[in-house]
């Protein structure tokens, strides 16, 4: 057993070392501008402090090393006794609150734009559980839970490179339409969670009993698909709960709402008939029979490694 | 300084030596044997720590889960986390102070001995019964070692001994910090005054009003857990009216403080060190101790910056925003003065010195990094990413380690008498500063392209990135084994050391005999100003 995940992590190594395509992610080292405009805001206020701090530096480890190459006991340099100078203190304590506010102020007005939900043009509420997520529209009546995809959950202990968007895919995605403000409330069933798609731009606890609100607008031209997973310690799957979001154009969200629709109808009256729980509310009737295997699988990852080893 | 030396080996002939056996140890309360506990203790915890991190490191080393399973992950972040906070950086600071203080400000001993060997004690068992939690059913505590109801109630058996255990290290710290408070106010020889103690005791006093003010919330904290766990109380349960963010404000009131609990006197030995290799005095000393008291202050009022994603009012975000900017100016303040000490000195480059100099650039970058985190519309992005584990290691790792190490060779010879072997304290210190970035910097990368943190596995776009990280890990853990044997070989014999060791060195402690006698200071020094702050 362990001399297979040995000899696994050994090829792993290798493949890594020789190049190929296993070098293609050493290129993801900045944050995504992203599809929204608070995205671009943030990817925009994040570069302007990167870039002031590498200036900084540039100048403080450049004057160190200067002194470190010239002011050496082997090179013979004497010891000044200076200790203090008033005037350079008070340069270096006045300019740094300088920079502080130039920062402070792009901030404070992106931050401002965030936390504005107002205005929107749709609703969704996302209930977090251990571990998976629950999507409600609520305006358009549409209710289902997105799980991470079983193919990811297959290649666990078998082959993570081989299977598509491993760990970032579902079995239901969230579709939104591109162009609309849409309002996400977030809470949770069980512990904290929080819910992050970095290409959207925002990041919120789900906190149970509490509801937190966050806004996105994909922008016109970007439909596609956006991943994303749970960024709070929730527990042991907590690194497997992915997110997909799917931007359509308007008519494309609106053909989605159709079937979903359809298809809850359609399974809430087979439900109805092959039996009726007496305390749940139609949509949770309609929830638990899409997904009825979700309730009977107590963790993703005990139920990927069983299914390996043949029910352990 | 002669007299003081010739006073004090004089009086060795007089003294009472340690007992022999090891119930000298067990009922010390001499302050150097102390130290040399506290010390010893931390080092055997870094290790304990660091075992969890190399467990972390080969499970992240490939995707796919290979080696821990989900939970006893989660178990190896939490107890990495609190292993290496309170049992190795806060212990190894404890230590130094122990050792140091007394002889810094020519005491004869701690204020409080019977106290302080409690205050010792009390930590072996603390950590005895935080490791046993892994022989438990259910495991040791997984929910992070931030404890964030309600997911560490669902911890089973651990829970109580998780808290009964932060309980005793609450207690052990803020009983060694009243100590450390008595002794610096009451202790000093004549001559001492105030802004002419070192740095590092200087820093040592703001560390430990920190922590009189700081693990008293931490305890309360816990303690709600524990009545909420056991008790019926609903504190954090916003099914009974609590509410589980309220306990992320209480555990960062805490928790803020407590990152400058051990950074401070991180601060305080790197000021004791770059003057010293410079053969110059500090620059700005007074503003160095105004800065450290500036920051101690701003750590009370910054907390929430932990927490920007809960849903917090904007004015609240806001508030939290401009307090944690401002703790850059006071920080900045010491960077330029340490670089200011350096500037037209007489520098050579032992290795106290490099890994000093290590810690200023590297501690810097992990400032930088934090000033990056402080921007709350970026911060959103960042929260909870491998971009934060890289920026609480530049300050922890290569912030308070470092110092810690660098505090060790720089004093090893006045406590052991013997000089370290320089050529293999290069080697680990060049082993350790190439290692540890290879493993922190590309979890920037990691961070900023999404990578969540407290993960066992991740998506492949995070398998390159992981990979050079887990080797720079594993880089790291094996060089450490070096340091290991330095200071034990060094204890047991090589190059007798001189009494000031370092030829640029100013202080107390540099004109007692190497090693120091058992007891020291018995008459106070006279203190001249040529010994006063170095």
């Amino acid at each position: 057993m362990y001399f297979t995940r040995l000899s696994r992590l050994l090829v792993g190594a290798l493949l890594a070392a020789t190049g190929s395509s296993a070098f293609a992610a050493f290129s993801d080292l900045n944050m995504p501008l992203g599809v929204t405009p608070i995205s671009r805001e943030a990817y925009e206020l994040h570069m302007l402090i990167l870039i002031i701090c590498v200036v900084i530096g540039i100048i403080v480890f450049g004057v160190m090393f200067i002194s470190m190459l010239k002011h050496r006991k082997s090179l013979g340099h004497e010891p000044a006794q200076f200790h203090h100078s008033t005037k350079a203190e008070i340069v270096w304590t006045v300019l740094p609150c300088v920079i502080l506010v130039a920062m402070a102020v792009p901030a404070t007005n992106a931050l401002i734009n965030m936390e504005d939900t107002s205005e929107s043009d749709l609703t969704i509420k996302v209930t977090a559980y251990q571990w998976k997520w629950k999507y409600e529209y609520l305006e358009d009546g549409v209710t289902f839970y997105s799980n991470l995809a079983p193919s990811s959950r297959q290649a666990i202990y078998e082959d993570p490179r081989a299977v598509d968007n491993y760990l970032r895919n579902v079995d239901e995605r969230v579709v939104l339409p591109v162009g609309k403000k849409v309002r996400v409330l977030l809470t949770s069933d069980d512990v904290i969670h929080a819910w992050w798609v970095p290409s959207l731009g925002m990041k919120k606890d789900a906190i149970p009993g509490f509801i937190n609100e966050l806004w996105i607008k994909i922008d016109e031209d970007k439909t596609g698909l956006y991943r994303g997973q749970c960024a709070e310690l929730c527990g042991k799957d907590h690194g497997f709960m992915p997110i997909v979001v799917e931007a359509r154009n308007e008519e494309g969200y609106k053909m989605w709402v159709a079937e979903r629709k359809a298809a809850m109808a359609s399974k809430k009256v087979a439900a109805n008939e092959a039996k009726k729980p007496l305390e749940a509310a139609p949509e949770e009737q309609a929830a638990v029979v899409t997904h009825a295997s979700d309730l009977v699988q107590p963790s993703i990852v005990a139920a990927a490694r069983s299914e390996k080893s043949g029910g352990l | 300084m002669s007299t003081a030396t010739t006073h004090d080996e004089h009086h060795e002939h007089h003294d009472h030596g340690p007992e022999p056996g090891l119930l000298r140890w067990v009922f010390t309360t001499n302050h150097k044997d102390i130290g040399t506990l506290y010390l010893l203790f931390a080092l055997l915890m870094f290790f304990v720590g660091g075992a969890l991190a190399m467990g972390i490191r080969l499970e992240l080393f490939q995707p796919g889960l290979q080696f821990l399973d989900p939970h006893r992950f989660n178990q190896f972040t939490t107890m990495h986390a609190l292993i290496m906070i309170f049992g190795a950086v806060m212990p190894a600071f404890v230590g130094f102070a122990n050792w140091q203080i007394p002889i810094m400000i020519g005491a004869p001993d701690m204020a409080l001995p019977r106290l302080n060997n409690w205050s010792f004690w009390i930590l072996p068992f603390a950590f005895t019964l935080l490791i046993a939690t892994f022989f438990m059913p259910g495991g040791a505590p997984a929910g992070g070692w931030t404890m964030y109801p309600p997911l560490v109630l669902q911890g089973g058996a651990n829970v109580p001994f998780l808290i009964f255990a932060v309980h005793l290290m609450g207690i052990s710290s803020v009983l060694g910090a009243i100590n450390i408070i008595v002794t610096i106010f009451n202790m000093r020889a004549p001559g001492m005054s105030l802004l002419k103690m070192p740095l590092f005791v200087w820093t040592w006093l703001i560390t430990a009003y920190l922590l009189v003010a700081a693990m008293p919330v931490l305890a309360g904290a816990v303690t709600m857990l524990l009545t909420d766990k056991f008790f019926g109380t609903a504190f954090f349960n916003a099914a009974g009216g609590g509410d589980p963010v309220m306990f992320q404000h209480v555990f960062w009131f805490f928790g803020h403080p407590e990152v400058y609990i051990m950074i401070l006197p991180a601060f305080g030995i790197i000021s004791q060190i770059i003057p010293t290799f410079c053969r110059k005095p500090l620059f700005g000393y007074e503003s160095m101790v105004y800065a450290t008291a500036s920051i101690a202050f701003l750590s009370f009022v910054v907390w929430a910056h932990h927490m920007f994603t809960v849903g917090m009012p904007l004015s609240g975000e806001l508030f939290f925003m401009y307090t944690t900017l401002l703790i850059a100016v006071p920080t900045g303040v010491k960077v330029f003065n340490w670089v200011s000490t350096m500037w037209r000195g007489s520098m050579s480059f032992e290795t106290p010195m490099l890994w000093a100099i290590s810690f200023v650039v590297l501690f810097t970058i992990g400032g930088f990094s934090g000033l990056m985190l402080a921007i709350v519309p970026a911060d959103f992005q960042y929260h909870d990413t491998y971009f934060v584990v890289a920026h609480f290691h530049y300050v922890l790792v290569t912030g308070a380690v470092f110092a810690i190490i660098a505090g060790a060779y720089y004093w090893l010879p006045k406590w052991t008498g013997h000089m370290y072997n320089e050529t293999l304290g290069k080697w680990h210190f060049w082993l350790s500063a190439i290692s540890v970035n290879v493993l922190f910097f590309p979890q920037h990368f990691l961070g900023l392209a999404g990578m969540p943190r407290r993960i066992p596995d991740y998506a492949i776009q995070f398998a390159d990135w992981n990979w050079v990280s887990s080797v720079g890990g594993f880089v790291f853990g094996i060089s450490q084994l070096l340091f290991v044997y330095i200071v034990f070989s060094t204890i047991r014999g090589g190059e007798k050391a001189t009494n000031r060791v370092w030829e640029g060195a100013h202080g107390l402690e540099w004109s007692l005999s190497s090693p120091p006698g058992y007891h020291t200071f018995a008459t106070p020094p006279q203190v001249s100003d040529a010994e006063a702050h170095s």
